[in-house]
């Protein structure tokens, strides 16, 4: 027997398999003026048709419209991992005449996530705590503009310390090669003189090999990510069916890393930095809200010292926040979901086991 | 006098009207003459063209220009992001004579720049209004003087382009105040831009919304309903008004492809030619603008539009204006009558040896 071997090389995996137990929850927002692709991208990304039942508002209804929050959830497994998304929408963003201020309710939503973590992080029953806190941000430029026009320099501005922000150049098939060059380059010159902080990607520890470290600068280079998004398949005589956009004088390829970065953008949003965004939203963003908000509590004169000094449930309403709190029936019908979701898939895991327990021939009666 | 509208068939004495009953005639008198010493007046005096376009930075409006005009009237270039947006919308106008077979056009282009790029655009068409206003009232106070010039400058704007981006949902609340206050003034004509982002049947969806929308909120763009003067004008004018808004593209570079020389623009899965109809429909437009309607846009503009502006300022002072000075005109839709603001328009004409030198 290796005395030497103690057994924790084995860790890894127990964290895998605990993992795909629990399955992942991201949240992802979705920000920019319409009719840039927003949605097409959505539903590109994960292969979902998340908007299926839309409603595109009438010309008429625009006039009056102000900007609205929208979650839609969907439940997608591949492999055996499960990942419940939830997509956040901001319908009505840079639409008005007049777009003073029409950020103001996305902070307030982020914000407000943040604070029910907060509330939640601070509670006594601690066992579920959802989180739908935001994770990521894609903000889409019009690939129209010069640059970032000022209603994308205010929006950035007011969210990019609470959230992770990618920036995104949406329809780029509209823009010819050296056209997306430049555009990229004022886009990245902007948000420097700016001073905007974009999602940062980790750099890749020296000991990868060179094909993950040429991937990994080729990503980075190509920030903002210029994307086309398409659910249809097309089916050019002789070649095979690719996802595009056929037009008249061509056909796009969606998954052609000459023609889009959409490839970059799945691949650093879903397969490699997925669980670094969640870690960032937590580790920096979040406590970064959460210290703003204890410091202010801390102010003198702000409150009484010993009413301060618990933060539990009963009085996490006396705490002087600026949101409104949830009701704490919503808090219970959410924890007993998620037992009841629990429940019920240790009980397909159970059947699936006793499925396998008996012999082939008694399957039939096994049903 | 107005040059007479071409007639499809000028070689017989034939009358166009259907309502005057056909004669014969015992010879030839040699009334179509009248045609050819009205081509050749023309062709000495030459012809103007003021046209306006408008729309938010980056649709390609200065591209479309020079596509349309086949000059470099704008020195825009494809890759021209140096250029800054500027805080408030300035009016630029820049003058050129182009001659072609011995015509010779003296075109006027004015550009907005500044148009719907801003944070808050609330009342960003005010500044337009009050140039195409300005322009109705220089050519007013050159009609009512005493000794008048045998031929007044037409600086009035004939034309307006409007640049719908191509956003494939419907028109925007910017699109619908700007059009709603802009085709009671001047003859529009909306086109959908940059249209190379939108596939065939997304155009085709995108335009039928966009002709919902504008009969909905009763927007009467370019070839207006109530114009048109007989059936072979209905017919003719029934047929662009189902294609308004075109989807265009616009171009200056140009490309080779099966051989021939095109303007179009380059990507990695095919070159959009900008004259080939089954790309985009950008010569329809330039039909429309140019080889078509020219005349018919400068013909509304003066017997419907300059009238109306007329009659209201005249109708407002009650006697012949004398001095300097203009009105906006309140539109029609309730807004208040505005003071004067000419220093918020700021033209700059520049001189036409100064562009053909840049050209």
């Amino acid at each position: 027997m290796d005395k030497e071997y103690v057994g924790f090389a084995a860790l890894p995996n127990q964290l895998h398999r605990k993992s795909v137990k629990k399955g992942f929850d991201f949240t992802l927002m979705v920000a920019g003026e319409s009719g840039l692709g927003k949605s097409t991208l959505i539903n590109s990304l994960f292969l979902t048709n998340l908007y299926e039942d839309r409603q595109l508002p009438e010309a008429s209804a625009r006039l009056t419209q102000t900007l609205t929050i929208e979650r839609r959830g969907v439940e997608i497994e591949e492999g055996g991992i499960k990942v419940k998304l939830t997509v956040v929408d901001t319908p009505g963003f840079g639409d008005s005449v007049d777009c003073s201020d029409c950020w103001q309710p996305v902070v307030r939503y982020i914000e407000e996530q943040f604070e029910q973590y907060l509330r939640d992080e601070s509670g006594l029953n601690r066992k579920n705590i959802q989180d739908s806190r935001v994770h990521c941000c894609l903000y889409f430029i019009s690939p129209f503009g010069r640059g970032l026009r000022p209603l994308d320099v205010a929006f950035l501005r007011a969210v990019h310390e609470k959230v992770n922000i990618i920036p995104v150049i949406g329809k780029a098939d509209a823009l010819m090669p050296k056209e997306t060059q430049a555009l990229k380059q004022k886009i990245r010159d902007q948000l420097k003189e700016e001073e905007i902080n974009i999602y940062q990607f980790p750099d890749c520890d020296s000991d990868e090999d060179e094909d993950f470290k040429r991937q990994d600068a080729e990503m980075k280079e190509s920030i903002p990510f210029a994307v086309v998004g398409s659910c249809e398949v097309v089916r050019d005589g002789g070649t095979r069916p690719v996802r595009g956009r056929r037009y008249s004088w061509g056909t796009v390829e969606v998954e052609n890393p000459h023609h889009c970065d959409f490839l970059n953008l799945r691949r650093m949003l879903v397969q490699t930095h997925l669980q670094d965004l969640k870690e960032v939203t937590h580790d920096l963003l979040y406590e970064g809200y959460r210290a703003r908000c204890l410091q202010s509590l801390a102010r003198p004169g702000a409150r009484d010292r010993a009413s301060r000094s618990k933060l539990s449930r009963q009085s996490a309403t006396e705490i002087p926040l600026p949101m409104l709190p949830l009701a704490d029936t919503e808090k219970l019908i959410r924890e007993k979901d998620e037992e009841l979701r629990r429940m019920q898939e240790m009980l397909e895991k159970m059947q699936a086991q006793m499925q396998q327990s008996q012999t082939p021939g008694e399957q039939s009666d096994a049903l | 006098m107005e040059p007479m509208r071409q007639s499809p068939s000028p070689c017989s004495s034939r009358p166009s009207s259907p309502r005057t009953p056909p004669y014969e005639t015992l010879g030839y008198v040699g009334i179509d003459a009248v045609l050819d010493q009205l081509k050749i007046k023309a062709m000495k005096m030459g012809f103007e063209f003021n046209i306006m376009v408008v729309g938010q930075s980056g649709l390609g409006k200065s591209t479309m220009v020079n596509t349309l005009f086949k000059s470099k009237i704008w020195k825009s270039t494809a890759l021209d992001l140096e250029r800054p947006i500027p805080q408030t919308l300035k009016l630029q106008s820049v003058t050129h004579i182009i001659e072609e077979k011995g015509v010779k056009l003296k075109l006027t282009v004015t550009d907005t720049p500044g148009f719907g790029d801003q944070i808050n655009n609330d009342k960003c068409w005010d500044p337009i209004l009050g140039y195409i206003n300005q322009q109705y009232e220089q050519y007013l106070q050159e009609e009512i003087l005493i000794t008048r010039q045998r031929h007044i400058p037409d600086t009035r704007v004939h034309c307006c382009v409007y640049f719908v981006p191509p956003t494939g949902h419907c028109l925007r609340p910017l699109d619908i105040e700007f059009l709603q206050r802009l085709s009671q003034t001047v003859n529009v004509v909306p086109v959908i831009a940059r249209a190379d982002s939108l596939t065939i049947e997304e155009r085709e969806s995108f335009r039928r919304r966009i002709q919902h929308n504008l009969r909905t909120l009763c927007i009467e763009v370019y070839p207006q309903k109530c114009f048109d003067e007989d059936i072979n004008d209905r017919i003719l004018n029934s047929k662009i008004r189902d294609r308004i808004p075109f989807a265009v593209v616009g171009a200056d570079r140009e490309h080779l492809v099966n051989g021939r020389c095109v303007l179009g623009r380059k990507t990695k899965w095919g070159i959009i030619e900008v004259e080939n109809l089954a790309h985009c429909e950008f010569p329809l437009l330039r039909d429309l603008l140019i080889r078509s309607h020219l005349q018919d846009l400068k013909d509304i503009t003066h017997n419907v539009h300059y009238e109306n502006y007329r009659v209201c300022r005249l109708n407002e002072s009650h006697q012949l204006p004398r001095g300097p000075g203009w009105v906006n005109l309140a539109p029609t839709l309730g807004g208040p009558p505005a003071t004067p603001r000419p220093s918020k328009v700021c033209q700059q004409a520049q001189d036409d040896s100064e562009d053909d030198e840049e050209c």
